[in-house]
């Protein structure tokens, strides 16, 4: 009893030469199938390359496309030819030029020895298989496909659309439910003789002749008939892609394969001389007997395709830029924005470094430059801290320090004063972003500054309508951020409260209590500064409501001296 | 209106073709071993001018990498390249005595090349101070990249120019032939690029680095573009427009994803700031052959004169692809 193997081929004969030696050195017969569309001269010559081996058969060519009849019924050509001309062959592996042994091929006898009566093939029904190309799942078995897929897209796209909208079904022949799977099987004497000798199978093959992509199904959906024993998966390690092409292994991949201990792999890249000499020539290198174990090989396929599909979302670079209506967020990871806490606060920005061992920077906006921690001239990822560079693209500025920061906090300071006006809407709609504003607390610098009060007053209006506007954008209905607004008033009413929840939301010790508070500034006199305001004619509201007159010796004890809130 | 849009972009692709046909009477055959081109194999294109030192551990770096043939304009150099190439015996060589700056920045000289020996072959087109990186280019030949774009009906690959410099002033360590320019200027900018979406012709436009960062702080819009699409499957309809920034048709600029995935891009590791720039900056602004009168060249070579320093604390030191790719300048994109 032996295993004959069915090869086909299309292209890289040297290769195809090599593999079909190896299998035929450990006595598997082999028929061969080569493409129609070969130039003769190439089929001849790899027809008189193999002409020293006796258990090498080529079966008669067909024109093969991919996802067309033909490859069928190239397979089904050879195998008849393997059924008929060896007798002795009790399993049929179908197999590639591009496929390639890993283990020993006694060890793959053996292992089909010990189940003879099993045949290896990928069946599954189509609501259960999630890599359908094209969208088309059911739909390949019930509509008509003329038109090649490759060369006429457009037309085929045309006529799938038409025969949709006309209602058009082709009818299943009775007795069959279609499954799908993987090209590569492996099927007994019995079951595939049982497939090939059909009374009904000239139905069979007019039905799937037009079906999407019949060497995915043809063979998986008859086994179903006559098998007695279904392993429903490929001995043969082969992945493929979103767009329904196969993964090539080359040189590098070489101790995946050989920790994957699977039979056979496919596709291999020609030219990758490594794998070739090291699983064909070198027996040392081959894996002890244990079942087949490509976790591996599959997860780091699985993340390749999520790179192609999803990306990394947060990063711009030369090959994702996405469209603002597919972008998942400007930026990679969670940051904090606040507004007028370093007004309020006189060492807001130490403190909260200390409190939350993040990254706190000054006003990243400010006119002159940007305010990095520490007063560094030069940020991460080598962000420059000119002004000029940083407000010709914001947003590039703001997403690119988020990504060159990952995995350390973000925190920085905004206000009125700040050039925000083209980036507030893209922190606003970040669902990234943490923001917590102060409204009214730009005054603090005015009310302690030493300038000419009518000069005070203008700025005080151009401030407020400034934070106004910006209020309305960050209440927007469009706004994704996590948002937190206290009026001034309110704020210093109790601040431990928001300080608290502030700090919690980015330290990774949410647990612990705040030891210590930042310092508030003074505040005495602020109400009658507002009244003077307003005296003036100018109306400040965002700060909400001061007394003129307060009871200012309690404030400050309340603001100063340390307590816990839980 | 899109219609139009599309018929103005042939106009300028044949009037390109035009130009390249016009400026190909400026160039003088030096030796021609094209005859030794065989079917699938990659070529790469390139114009040049007294660049000399660097020509050895550039054609090494490109043999190696699976380069079968190399063709070289020479711009009138004087520093002995001229010979040094034409014995080379796969590498075939033009001479242009024109100018620089009127053959297009060089780009009509190669399409006109590229036209006549590149049809149906990749091509990828490089400056000698260009070191073109691609995913898993230390165990996979270019041939691999070739192949999987090919199968994967993709026609032209991106790749990002990344300025590269010393630590330290830039004249203090020589560059010697033959010797790996990444030795000597190994440091790059990991993450100040910008992105802007050019609406015409449908490539990005990047900009930063440390030319934008040391050079172009005052006036950014004016700091070199870093996108390029060096590797393309050629066909003789195709053609360049400025540089190898961007092509025509339009397409080939596509070389990003629009729905939130990510391409498979490279990297063109761009040694340009070697000892011997200095120099270099000084004899092109005298020439003023280069892009918008060479405002670049002026200003570097104003910034040269007090500071040359392009490193900073957060440089970061070039290890291998696989660092670009984490650093987020490159991506694998789905080969795996």
């Amino acid at each position: 009893m032996s295993v004959g193997i069915v090869m086909l081929v299309h292209t890289a004969f040297d290769r195809a030469e090599q593999v079909a030696r190896h299998w035929s050195a450990a006595g598997c017969p082999i028929v061969i199938h080569v493409d129609k569309s070969v130039q003769k001269q190439s089929f001849v010559a790899f027809r008189d390359a193999l002409s020293d081996l006796n258990h090498v058969r080529f079966c008669r060519r067909h024109r093969c496309e991919w996802g067309t009849w033909d490859l069928v019924a190239a397979t089904q050509s050879a195998s008849r030819l393997m059924l008929d001309t060896f007798p002795d062959v009790r399993h049929v592996y179908l197999a590639s030029g591009a496929c390639l042994p890993l283990r020993p091929v006694e060890d793959l006898i053996d292992y089909l020895e010990q189940r003879p009566q099993t045949d290896f093939i990928e069946s599954a029904t189509t609501s259960d298989v999630p890599w359908t190309i094209g969208g088309l799942d059911q739909e390949r078995f019930t509509l008509s496909f003329p038109f090649s897929w490759r060369r006429h897209r457009a037309l085929f796209d045309a006529f799938v659309t038409l025969q949709r909208k006309i209602g058009y079904r082709r009818k299943i022949p009775p007795g069959i439910v279609p499954h799908m799977g993987s090209q590569w099987w492996c099927l007994t004497r019995q079951t595939l003789s049982a497939i090939l000798d059909d009374p009904d199978r000239a139905l069979y093959d007019s039905y799937f002749r037009r079906v999407w992509i019949p060497d995915e199904s043809y063979f998986q959906t008859l086994v179903r008939l006559y098998s007695r024993k279904i392993e429903s998966r490929s001995l043969t390690l082969s992945k493929f892609d979103y767009q329904g092409k196969p993964h090539v292994f080359y040189d590098d991949h070489l101790q995946l394969l050989r920790r994957s201990d699977c039979f056979v792999a496919r596709k291999i890249w020609p030219f990758a001389n490594k794998l070739y000499s090291s699983f064909l020539v070198d027996p040392s290198a081959l894996m002890k007997k244990t079942e087949p174990n490509p976790g591996k090989i599959d997860r780091i396929f699985a993340k390749a395709v999520e790179r192609r599909m999803r990306g990394r979302p947060g990063l711009y670079m030369q090959s994702r830029f996405p469209k603002e209506s597919h972008d998942l967020g400007p930026t990679c990871a969670p940051y904090s924005v606040f507004e007028g806490f370093s007004d309020l606060f006189e060492n807001f920005e130490p403190w909260l470094a200390k409190m939350t061992a993040s990254r706190v920077h000054g006003h990243l906006f400010a006119p002159d430059r940007a305010e990095y921690s520490d007063n560094q001239r030069v940020m991460n990822g080598a962000l420059s801290d000119s002004a000029k560079l940083r407000d010709y693209n914001p947003r590039a500025f703001l997403s690119s320090l988020i990504w060159n920061t990952r995995g350390e906090r973000q925190s920085f300071q905004i206000g009125p004063r700040d050039k925000i006006d083209h980036i507030e809407w893209m922190i606003a709609k970040d669902p990234n972003a943490q923001i917590s504003v102060i409204s009214g607390a730009w005054a603090l610098p005015l009310f302690q500054s030493n300038r000419n009060f009518a000069e005070i007053r203008q700025e005080a209006a151009r401030l407020q309508s400034r934070e106004s506007n910006h209020l309305d954008v960050l209440r927007s209905q469009w706004s994704k951020a996590r948002i937190r607004i206290w009026s001034l008033a309110e704020f210093i009413e109790a601040p431990m409260e928001p300080l608290q929840t502030i700090v919690d939301e980015i330290g990774k010790q949410s647990t612990h209590s705040l030891s210590e508070v930042p310092r508030m500034v003074d505040l005495t006199g602020f109400g009658q500064f507002l009244q003077n305001l307003k005296n003036q004619g100018m109306h400040p509201y965002l700060m909400g409501d001061f007394p003129v007159s307060e009871p200012a010796e309690e404030r400050r004890r309340g603001s100063t001296r340390p307590y816990i809130v839980r | 209106m899109r219609l139009l849009q599309s018929y103005g972009m042939r106009l300028r692709r044949k009037r390109h073709g035009l130009r390249a046909y016009r400026k190909s009477f400026g160039l003088r055959q030096v030796v021609n071993r094209t005859s030794a081109i065989r079917p699938g194999d990659i070529l790469l294109f390139s114009t040049l001018r007294d660049e000399y030192v660097r020509l050895p551990y550039f054609l090494k770096y490109y043999r190696e990498l699976g380069v079968a043939h190399f063709l070289i304009v020479d711009n009138d150099s004087s520093d002995g390249g001229r010979d040094y190439l034409s014995q080379q015996s796969d590498v075939s060589l033009w001479h242009a005595r024109g100018s620089y700056r009127r053959a297009n920045y060089g780009v009509d000289w190669l399409n006109w090349l590229q036209r006549r020996y590149a049809h149906d072959h990749w091509t990828l087109v490089v400056d000698p101070d260009e070191l073109f990186i691609y995913p898993f280019c230390d165990t996979r030949p270019i041939r691999a990249l070739t192949d999987w774009l090919e199968v994967s009906q993709v026609r032209s690959f991106g790749a990002m120019l990344l300025d590269m410099y010393p630590k330290g002033r830039i004249d203090a360590t020589p560059y010697a032939p033959g010797q790996d320019p990444i030795e000597v200027a190994c440091w790059f900018d990991p993450g100040n690029y910008t992105i802007e979406k050019n609406p015409s012709f449908g490539n990005l436009w990047i900009q930063g680095g440390p030319r934008a960062r040391v050079f172009f702080r005052d006036n950014p819009l004016m700091s070199p573009a870093l996108n390029k699409v060096p590797l393309v499957k050629w066909n003789r309809r195709y053609t360049y427009v400025s540089s190898t920034h961007m092509l025509l048709p339009r397409g080939l600029n596509r070389t990003y994803d629009e729905w939130g995935g990510e391409k498979a891009s490279g990297v063109l590791l761009h040694a340009k700031f070697l000892n011997t720039f200095a120099e270099k900056a000084k004899e092109e602004l005298r020439r003023g052959q280069h892009y918008s009168a060479s405002i670049e060249y002026k200003s570097y070579y104003e910034n040269l004169r007090e500071n040359p320093d392009l490193w900073c604390k957060w440089s970061e030191k070039y290890i291998n692809w696989r660092q670009l790719e984490i650093l987020g300048l490159m991506s694998k994109g789905n080969w795996a």
